[in-house]
């Protein structure tokens, strides 16, 4: 492969005909039955019979269970079955990067919430009775908690006889993975500077706090197999993970994609997935599983929290010389995508600056906390926040304006990374950080409206004790799956003629949650085949994969996947056509020619032939993979290597108004600026950057898994894991750049993940603006401001 | 779970009667979070909203009898002239949705030292009317408040209305939470001038393990406001009173550390808001405007 491997990029001039192609805001198909609550989700499955699977779970965080006793809860009357490990057919683990996660726990647990055993009953009231009455023994084990207990001699080792691939580097078996990367030499940097800034950094642990909990329906089959009908963000890889649980080949395992509500990384891992099928199979009914709001926080992965201890070093004149920095992330119980968080945290730790000698740790951890893994920004984020925070201090010790330091070292296209990967599309840093900086300012404080002041309705301040600040930050994502992996989408597309009408029919599996492949994939169509009328079918394993909806690389993949096959349909027109009617003008020899309205054009506009006529009653059917460029694994010792993709870029700048007296934010205005190469659908463009801000503003100011007293979750609700209201949403401005990355499908660039990664440090920056507090630690609570 | 559907008030003392461990559900916007969780699960669940006098509200020359289930949302729109302090605590409450349901004496009932209508209660005065078949009594809302979650009801008893003192001067309230709106308190304060007795009285949520009047602080503030000749002269408090009333206040609270706030800062809190509170009544007693204090248009009470 090689660059020549990417797909030329389109003529502009295919499907400048038709209405509803790419670069047109298209609103959603399911927008008002979202709005209007009218919208299926997987929780609103139904099946005759069916019956309803529920989960025991682990009170402990760590324990050895000397027995379970199912009796009492299997004698209940409408009790079905009872599952433990003990029962399990097959494979009895499971694991997206790592299999190290049992199905259900086998003879020990490790973490607050772990899945011990699973009940099938024809009433959920009746289930979760019966799981109540299963009699568990467990004694209790030492914690791993943190760095310190999971290194210290004699730590309990949560997985003895580890074999997976990042064991052998591993310094230690509680660590799931390390990464470092060195570049130059920071001794020597050191040496030259003339200030250095070294501080410590915490990142809490954020929940993806997705509406729709975890929910889905599993139907065992005739053949023997079973249809499950799941919310997702990656239907192939459940099922590569679910087949060998089941004991089945994997053709008799078929998903089909359920309403969504939200994912944001948390379905990435499998959580009743399995359990349903084999409570399925063993029946030999559909079981329904439905978390409820309390078990979704336990059902589910979370971002890493991280500790981050960075230093930096600069030149009077504001050059960056050196960056040392020790990332340590919390994994958990279980490995989920630990390594590539790793990876990430580790290539992407210095941000979007050009800085010639580094020397960079980054790890994860395994915990009795509870099991994390992707979440939006995906390692990235926890690292954004502390190098933002020490751009700001570094500035700060130089004397020099925040944004003028930063530009000053922004990377451009043909910079070089840490991992000594040259970025060779556009890294418009400096623009992004200008076009934010020179936004009007919102309007001064001082409203006579509560709900415009920090603590809004509960009227704590009439403006006393507030104080506004202003902060800028700008962040670094990588697009698409890293590090070598062998990352495709597949799409089939099947064109015909249906009364006079072209019609054409796409298929992927790709898992829609809410990032806008419904009409982006319509407008690729739209414009590939100059067609009106695009049907999606339903998204499921019938068809190839489409990778996973995360990373941002879903209109990249799966979008250059359905590009990738359009043309190939239209070339097969084109073929058709030829061979039928080539003799019958000139213009059949063309090299290039357009479809449009159903017509083969030529370039020069002259209508030469007819779908209808060329087509007959035939349909063209086309199914094709689509790759991005080959990436490369970082070097395990230097952390050299293309290890990325694609790279992207978005820049806030965050108005704030403190109550410093009670410690309470009120955001004002958090304005965005982010290149996207190609705006396929500017709406959802927009939406992505605004959900995304809001996401990043949730870990600055509030969102936060607590864990204490045991390893245990101490607040699994909405009541007390708090995500921001209309009330918390601040005015998003957003400035949209389209500077084409030409090794994409029509230069676009993943938009959802880099907005969620300077929105925090935005606005902590704008928080110590208003405060003068150092503030190492996200979220930011009123005791961090007052000093309680 | 039997479901209890009493047409009256009578029958619903009945029904208490017969099954004293039957739970009282108007709103539900507490009880049915405890029941679909699994906390709860009573053998009885007496539903009052059939009970029309419970939604309805007396306006007296002294008093408001506000019925048992009355919506936060009529008093936020009806009753903010006579409740002022309660009228923006209801606002504080959840989400319209829950605005729309929940009451004063479901609050009441719940008795969770986080229930916003307590601090406005006890800074406004009120008692607590509350029947059984053996009869009906009045409880003074400082005594109903027993304990986490406990109050003074006995088995077979039912809150019918609470009769709020109507306010005679300016009332507030103010209410920590870690989100600008649908939050629950992680500590609150409420204050009412009566200027009627020169009294000023207050009320604390969140902050110990009931809901409870800062009585030292009172007793501070009604006697520097006497000696100075407050009450007459129309003087702007000094900052030292205003500063001691607050640290009396903060000394009122017996918090815990828990997942919403730390101890310290639920005194810290307290004490600022008790200073901005006093603050802002004061100022509207001396400009002689409205009964919240509130200059800020459209403020607490709008939305």
């Amino acid at each position: 492969m090689g660059p020549g491997r990417t797909p030329t990029p389109t003529k502009p001039r295919q499907g400048a005909a038709t209405r509803g192609t790419i670069g047109e805001s298209t609103p959603r198909p399911d927008g008002i039955l979202k709005a209007t609550g009218e919208f299926a989700y997987s929780s609103d499955l139904w099946h005759e019979d069916m019956l309803w699977g529920c989960t025991l779970r682990s009170p402990y965080a760590h324990a050895e269970i000397r027995s379970i006793d199912v009796g009492e809860a299997l004698a209940m009357p409408g009790v079905h079955t009872v599952m433990t490990y003990a029962d399990l057919p097959a494979e009895t683990h499971y694991g997206l990067e790592v299999r190290d996660q049992p199905v259900l726990a086998a003879g020990r647990v490790r973490y607050h919430g772990e899945a011990v055993a699973i009940v099938a009953a024809d009433h959920p009231e009746t289930a979760r009775r019966a799981a109540a009455r299963i009699k568990v023994e467990y004694a209790e084990l030492p914690l791993v908690t943190d760095e310190a207990t999971a290194t210290a001699p004699g730590a309990p080792v949560l997985h003895p006889g580890r074999t997976d691939r990042h064991a052998a580097h591993a310094p230690h078996p509680n660590i799931v993975h390390r990464q470092p990367i060195k570049r130059g030499d920071v001794a020597a940097a050191r040496a030259r500077a003339d200030v250095v800034v070294r501080r410590d950094y915490e990142v809490g642990m954020q929940d993806q706090a997705f509406l729709g909990p975890e929910s889905g329906l599993a139907v065992p089959a005739e053949d023997g197999g079973v249809d499950l009908y799941i919310a997702t963000q990656w239907l192939h890889v459940d099922r590569d993970q679910l087949a060998p649980v089941l004991g089945l080949p994997a053709d008799k395992v078929r998903l089909t994609l359920s309403g969504v509500g939200g994912a944001f990384g948390a379905r990435e891992d499998l959580s009743m997935q399995a359990h349903a099928c084999l409570l399925a199979l063993r029946t030999g009914r559909p079981v329904k599983i439905v978390y409820n709001r309390y078990e979704s926080f336990f059902g589910h992965v979370h971002r890493h929290p991280a500790k981050l201890a960075y230093e930096h070093g600069a030149t009077r004149d504001g050059r960056l010389l050196y960056v040392q920095c020790r990332i340590v992330l919390d994994g958990g119980a279980y490995a989920s995508s630990s390594p590539a968080v790793v990876g990430n945290a580790a290539s992407l730790s210095i941000g979007p600056y050009t800085v010639d000698n580094v020397d960079i740790e980054a790890l994860a951890l395994y915990s009795n906390n509870p099991p994390c893994g992707a979440m939006r920004g995906f390692g990235a984020v926890q690292a954004c926040f502390a190098y933002e925070a020490q751009m700001d201090a570094v500035a700060a010790e130089l004397g020099l304006d925040p944004v003028e330091f930063r530009q000053r070292n922004a990377m451009e296209q043909g910079a070089v990374m840490p991992t000594g990967q040259r970025v060779d599309s556009p890294a418009p840093v400096a623009e992004l950080l200008r076009r934010v900086k020179a936004r009007p300012m919102p309007r001064p404080g001082g409203s006579a409206d509560v709900r415009e002041l920090p603590g809004g309705l509960s009227n704590t301040s009439h403006g006393e004790g507030v104080v506004r600040g202003v902060g800028y930050a700008v962040g670094i994502k990588n697009v698409g799956f890293s590090e070598g992996f062998d990352d495709y989408s597949t799409a089939r597309v099947r064109l015909e003629v249906l009364g006079g009408e072209p019609v054409a029919l796409v298929h992927t599996a790709m898992a829609e949650v809410g990032q806008g492949g419904v009409t982006v994939h319509t407008q690729i169509a739209r414009t590939e085949l100059g067609v009106a009328q695009v049907v999606l079918h339903p998204a499921d394993t019938q068809v190839g994969s489409a990778g996973s909806t995360s990373a941002s690389r879903q209109t990249y993949m799966t979008g250059g996947a359905i590009k990738h096959t359009c043309e190939a349909v239209r070339e097969e027109v084109f073929r058709r056509g030829r061979e039928r009617f080539g003799a019958d003008h000139p213009g059949w020899a063309d090299a290039e020619l357009l479809l449009a309205g159903g017509k083969v054009v030529t370039e020069a506009g002259e209508v030469i032939g007819d779908l209808a006529e060329i087509l007959g009653g035939d349909a063209i059917d086309i199914e094709k993979e689509f790759r991005h460029r080959p990436t490369q694994p970082f070097h395990p010792e230097t952390g050299q290597g293309f290890g990325h993709v694609q790279y992207s870029f978005c820049a806030h700048r965050a108005v704030v108004d403190v109550d410093t007296e009670l410690g309470l934010v009120k955001v004002v205005e958090l304005a965005a600026a982010q290149d996207v190469g190609k705006a396929l659908n500017p709406l959802s463009v927009v939406g992505q950057i605004q959900g995304g801000t809001t996401q990043g503003l949730g870990l600055a100011v509030m969102e936060e898994i607590v864990v204490s007293d045991g390893a245990r979750v101490r607040n699994p609700s909405f009541t007390d894991y708090l995500i921001p209201t209309i009330l918390d949403t601040p005015s998003i401005p957003v400035e949209v750049l389209e500077l084409a990355d030409d090794h994409a499908p029509y230069g676009l660039r993943g938009v959802g993940e880099a907005p969620t990664l300077s929105s925090t440090p935005a606005v902590v920056a704008a928080i110590r603006a208003a405060t003068g507090l150092r503030l190492g630690r996200v979220p930011v609570r009123p005791e961090h401001l007052t000093d309680t | 779970m039997e479901f209890l559907r009493p047409a009256s008030w009578e029958e619903a003392l009945a029904a208490k009667a017969e099954h004293p461990a039957a739970v009282p559900i108007a709103g539900g916007t507490d009880v049915m979070v405890e029941i679909n969780f699994d906390r709860r699960r009573p053998d009885h669940l007496l539903d009052l909203t059939r009970i029309a006098e419970l939604y309805e509200w007396q306006t007296g020359d002294q008093t408001v009898r506000l019925g048992a289930s009355v919506p936060y949302t009529r008093i936020i729109e009806r009753l903010a002239a006579e409740l002022p302090g309660l009228a923006i605590a209801a606002h504080t409450v959840g989400s319209p949705q829950i605005r729309n349901r929940g009451s004063v004496g479901g609050n009441l009932g719940a008795a969770s030292p986080a229930g916003d209508a307590h601090p406005a209660l006890l800074a406004a005065g009120a008692e607590v009317e509350v029947a059984s078949v053996r009869g009906s009594r009045r409880i003074p809302v400082e005594e109903f408040y027993t304990g986490v979650k406990r109050n003074a009801l006995a088995d077979d008893e039912l809150i019918r209305a609470i009769h709020i003192r109507k306010a005679a001067g300016p009332q507030q309230f103010s209410k920590v939470g870690t989100r600008n709106a649908m939050v629950i308190a992680v500590c609150a304060f409420a204050i009412a001038l009566h200027p009627d007795t020169r009294t000023v009285r207050t009320g604390i949520g969140s902050a110990a393990p009931t809901p409870v009047r800062a009585r030292a602080a009172e007793d501070f503030l009604n006697a520097a406001l006497a000696e100075g000749g407050f009450w007459d002269g129309g003087r702007t408090i000094t900052p030292s009173i205003a500063r001691r009333f607050a640290e009396l206040c903060a000394a009122a609270c017996d918090p815990i550390d828990d997942v919403r706030g730390s101890a310290a800062y639920r005194r810290h809190a307290v004490s600022i808001m008790a200073r901005r509170t006093l603050g802002w009544t004061w100022e509207a007693f001396r400009a002689g405007g409205d009964t919240t204090g509130d200059t800020t248009e459209g403020g607490a009470r709008c939305a």
